[in-house]
């Protein structure tokens, strides 16, 4: 049994005018323990609402929530909230992209890195503050002691994130959701906070679900990788056969629109390629395959039927007719 | 003109960064000398001044006709606000930028207003840069009556509809509100506003950041088509190295104010000359899983801009700074011909400079 | 990168998977389109539009909606109960209530939005010039502070005692004790459009500053505006009650909810319903202004457009 199981998840929300938004339609997938997933995709693929569902903080309504997350066997779609309350921040805990908002600004570091083991685990002040420390030293903050008494106006952008890991890790937790981590720091801090998340990785051993648009960040700390589009999960494989053999014609597309850093020194500087038009309309159900209105190899056959996932290759799916079928040993 | 490639000692004094300009033979399109922008901070019970934030502190570089410069550098040093100093979006505090020989940074706002027609502008936020209240047709036709180009309404429509036909939009778009486009389409909306004017130069403040992977390469290839058809120069700032290397001819790294490294994109990305480059270079995450790479992972934060360090600013996190750094200011030399680096580190012998290799170095 | 797609026609309708279907979570519901849509989607409009609709159709039709002439005396006729004949009574003068409050709804309407609509320009002139005038900012929010450091009721009653009670002077004292929120409300507004990039980049294409004013922050101010307008036309009835019931607003001779309820004053304990009737007036129709603007606000404010 995986750690995490999310089965045909549909995250659909009611629109003002009366119409249904499918953010999320019909996804799968599975994490394992100290496992480091990434969900990829462009704004509205429904990736960011993946995670949100997992943790259940899709307000309902105007939202609605069908299908199964399980978390150790348990169904969190039917826990009671009082339930869910003790799993978030504790077994499963979140890290947000907006590091500046996400922190309580009335409160010391120390009060929000201890407020979840105070909870959870019933500490007491003096042993939370202790182990808030001791989480701080974890994330490689100097002078952890000075800080924890510090505001979050007194840290810097990276810093923050730091702060934001140490309470996310405070309570131990067997899952880690990181959204979109790094996107609002700057080139070398983004740096700084990939290090230590490689670090956590391997002193933690928490699994990891990545949610993240930069296909540079998937590259440097992913073991997997899902592929989101429109909704639907459109390819899966082990980082390395998705950037190598790409089978999806969207992840094709999007690899070839990133342009690669030393591309004027081997002479590869040319056109990026395009994905044309524009991600269909989540308002509309869509008749066949999601890509399809922009696949440079779509026929009728694809407007048509909506592809399965198959695997095309070992440990290698990919929702498409056309992707070449490799040999898969049964 | 007779100034010399390398360092002579009698200009290294006078104006360091000028040289920078100084040495080439033909007239660039646009030329930025020692631009100054210190923003003051107002406090006290009866508002007065009470410090200065020094967001641009000294800014030298030019920009041929037809070129491209890039100025990269991370969140709060002073790129964007360059490119709003020399829109004349604020006035700058001292320093001179000349468009095409005349100076246009002292310019009152009425001699200024039909210079504007010169240099386009694209933000960084397509949601923002349109005004929500007009429609495509009338934001388009604004620069274009601005300037008196259109002869009658017939021209004025004429001009519009061939600006929809540059950015790749349907006509009949342009009766449409902005709120009726995706960011891609809106970011052409705003491409097209900037070429209202038929201008030489193009400012692009973080012009695709906001876009989406697969819009952003729309854009990018949109930009080069467009600078290949029309000869535009332009001023790409951005924090994307990987789209800078891309997209330009010649990079300027910015930090804390100033520029620590200028050079054409392949001897700024194949030999990075200061250390900061170096660094900023290592730290892109590259779309390739397990691609070995010696990262330099620097150690802190940027420094406040309020109170920059003394000596070389970037020596509270240069992994090589040594004592001279913290006291003495270094100033932009020529270290191979038309790379410029602001850096001690190449007034030490090659054996002791870690910045020494060449672009053939890399590449082997 | 390798190209791993098979060309068209090599695969068959036969030989492809489809993915199961997604059966509906919710079904969709047809929303109805144009002006009842609307009110259907912001029922706070949809109620307090009727509310003040209905006391706007009060004040215009009072002599049609059986009254008598509301400042007709009958002594005989004094502080008589609710009846057949004074469904709201008589007050102590003889004059008949419900008439009374329904011409009343006159007067306070007037009020409301005229100062409403006076507040509102002079506030948009003062905000446009101090948010785009630098060396007058100052001086003005300094005037205004100062205003503002006065309570509005005072201030008013201040300016009523240096002026001959009419309506006309009623609708100047509130307005001018009104300026001060509203110019602060549009300088604020001014001040976060000024740092829009689309007023950076009309500057940058050679727009004039008269002409940004007008096209690109007076129509984005207008919103705001609306909203806080309901807010004023609300608060300006409040005070024009107040002024009339402490005698320094609307002259006594005419008909006005605070008039009638400061003559009912003297009788509160015995006869109640002189108060009582004008007071549920002025609540009812505050309610339906509030209610007006909530809704306004709800509708305009661009943040609820980019909800999910």
């Amino acid at each position: 049994m995986a750690l995490l199981e999310v089965e045909n998840l549909q995250t659909h929300f009611r629109t003002p005018d009366g119409g249904v938004n499918r953010a999320v339609d019909g996804l799968s997938f599975s994490v394992e323990a100290g496992e480091t997933v990434a969900i990829v995709g462009e704004s509205g693929c429904g990736k960011s609402v993946t995670s949100m569902s997992i943790l259940r903080l899709i307000p309902e309504p105007p939202g609605k929530l069908a299908g199964s997350i399980r978390f150790e066997g348990r169904d969190l779609l039917k826990l009671s909230e009082r339930e869910m309350r003790a799993i978030r921040g504790n077994e499963i805990s979140m890290i947000f992209q907006e590091p500046m908002t996400s922190l309580n600004p009335v409160l010391t570091i120390g009060q929000q890195i201890g407020e979840a083991l105070r909870l959870h685990q019933g500490l007491s002040k003096s042993q939370a503050e202790a182990k808030a420390v001791e989480m701080l030293t974890l994330v490689g903050i100097p002078a952890p002691a000075k800080r924890v008494k510090e505001y979050p106006h007194q840290l810097s952008g990276g810093m923050r994130q730091r702060v934001m890991i140490a309470i996310a890790l405070a309570c131990n937790p067997k899952l880690l959701i990181a959204d979109e981590p790094t996107t609002a720091l700057d080139v070398t801090i983004q740096a700084q906070i990939l290090d230590l998340m490689r670090d956590l990785k391997r002193t933690v051993g928490a699994a990891i679900v990545l949610i993240t648009h930069d296909l540079g960040v998937v590259a440097e700390v992913a073991e997997r990788v899902i592929v989101m589009y429109a909704g639907r999960k459109v390819e899966e494989a082990r980082v390395e056969d998705l950037f190598r053999t790409p089978k999806h014609p969207y992840t094709q597309g999007l690899l070839g629109a990133v342009p690669k850093l030393g591309s004027s020194l081997d002479g590869t500087t040319e056109r990026l390629a395009e994905i044309p038009g524009l991600v269909p309309s989540l308002k509309q159900k869509i008749q066949g395959c999601v890509f399809a209105s922009r696949c440079p190899y779509a026929t009728d056959l694809c407007r048509e039927v909506a592809p399965a996932l198959e695997e095309k290759a070992p440990r290698h799916v990919a929702a498409c007719h056309y992707a070449v079928k490799e040999a898969v040993a049964a | 003109m007779s100034m010399t490639m390398g360092t002579h000692p009698a200009h290294a004094n006078a104006h360091p960064a000028a040289q920078a300009n100084a040495h080439r033979g033909a007239r660039p399109l646009l030329e930025v000398n020692d631009l100054k922008k210190h923003f003051p901070i107002k406090g006290g019970f009866f508002g007065g001044t009470t410090g200065q934030v020094y967001a641009v502190d000294g800014v030298t570089f030019h920009i041929d006709k037809g070129e491209t410069l890039s100025l990269v550098g991370e969140s709060g040093c002073g790129k964007s606000t360059v490119g709003k100093a020399l829109l004349r979006l604020f006035p700058p505090t001292a320093g001179q930028v000349v468009l095409d020989g005349q100076r246009i940074d002292d310019l009152s706002a009425g001699k200024l207003r039909p210079l504007r027609r010169r240099i386009g502008v694209v933000f960084q936020d397509p949601f923002s840069s349109l005004n929500p209240r007009m429609r495509v047709k009338d934001l388009l036709a604004e620069p274009i009556r601005n300037f008196g180009l259109a002869k009658n309404s017939a021209d004025l429509d004429e001009r519009v509809a061939k600006l929809m036909d540059t950015v790749r939009l349907p006509r009949d778009a342009v009766n449409r509100w902005p709120h009726e486009f995706s960011g891609g389409q809106r970011q052409r909306i705003c491409i097209a506003r900037a070429l209202a004017g038929e201008p030489d130069l193009i400012v692009c403040d973080e012009a695709v950041s906001a876009l989406d992977v697969s819009v952003k390469a729309q854009i990018v290839n949109l930009l080069q088509d467009l600078q290949k058809e029309l000869g535009l120069a332009m001023l790409f700032i951005s924090h994307d190295l990987a789209i800078v290397e891309h997209m330009t001819h010649r990079v300027a790294v910015m930090y804390l104010g100033k520029i620590v490294e200028i050079a054409p994109r392949r001897e700024l990305f194949g030999a990075p000359k200061h250390p900061y480059t170096e660094a900023l270079l290592s730290a892109v995450p590259v779309p390739e899983p397990g691609a070995a790479r010696e990262r330099i992972v620097l150690t802190g934060d940027v420094p406040s801009p309020i109170n920059p360090p003394t000596g070389c600013r970037f020596h509270t996190r240069c992994p090589y700074a040594f004592d001279r750094c913290r006291s003495d200011e270094p100033k932009l030399q020529q270290t191979t011909p038309g790379q410029w680096a602001a850096c001690h580190l190449h007034d030490l012998p090659a054996e002791k400079n870690p910045l020494a290799r060449g672009v053939s170095a890399t590449l082997a | 990168m390798s190209t791993t797609i098979l060309p068209p026609g090599a695969v068959s309708r036969r030989d492809v998977a489809a993915a199961a279907p997604t059966p509906d979570v919710m079904q969709p519901k047809q929303p109805r389109k144009g002006f009842l849509g609307y009110l259907m989607r912001h029922p706070t409009i949809a109620f307090g539009g009727a509310l003040l609709l209905l006391m706007i159709g009060v004040a215009v039709f009072a002599p049609f909606l059986w009254t008598k002439d509301p400042t007709a005396l009958a002594p005989v006729m004094r502080t008589r109960d609710p009846s057949a004949a004074h469904w709201f009574g008589t007050d102590m003068l003889g004059r008949d209530v419900y008439s009374r409050v329904l011409y009343g709804t006159r007067v306070s309407l007037i009020v409301g939005f005229g100062v409403a609509f006076f507040a509102s320009v002079i506030g948009l002139f003062i905000g446009l010039v101090s948010g785009f005038v630098r060396w007058a900012d100052s001086i003005i929010m300094r005037v205004m502070d100062g205003l503002m450091s006065i309570p509005s009721i005072l201030l008013a009653i201040a300016l009523m005692a240096l002026t001959r009670g009419s309506v006309g002077n009623v609708i100047l004292a509130i307005t001018v004790a009104e300026i001060p929120r509203v110019s602060r409300l549009v300088r604020g507004v001014v001040l976060s459009l000024r740092e829009q990039p689309y007023v950076d980049a009309a500057v940058a294409c050679g727009t004039r500053t008269p002409v940004i004013i007008w096209r690109h922050i007076l129509p984005n101010t207008l919103a705001p505006m609306t909203v806080q307008a309901t807010y004023i036309c609300a608060s300006a009835m409040i005070t024009e009650a107040i002024l009339s019931f402490i005698g320094a607003g609307t002259p006594p001779i005419i008909p006005s909810w605070g008039n009638i309820m400061a003559e009912g004053r003297a009788l509160w304990q015995v006869k109640p319903y002189i108060v009582f009737f004008p007071a549920i007036f002025l609540s009812i129709t505050v309610l339906a202004v509030n209610l007006l603007g909530d809704g306004l606000r709800d509708s305009l404010d661009p943040r609820a457009a980019k909800r999910v």
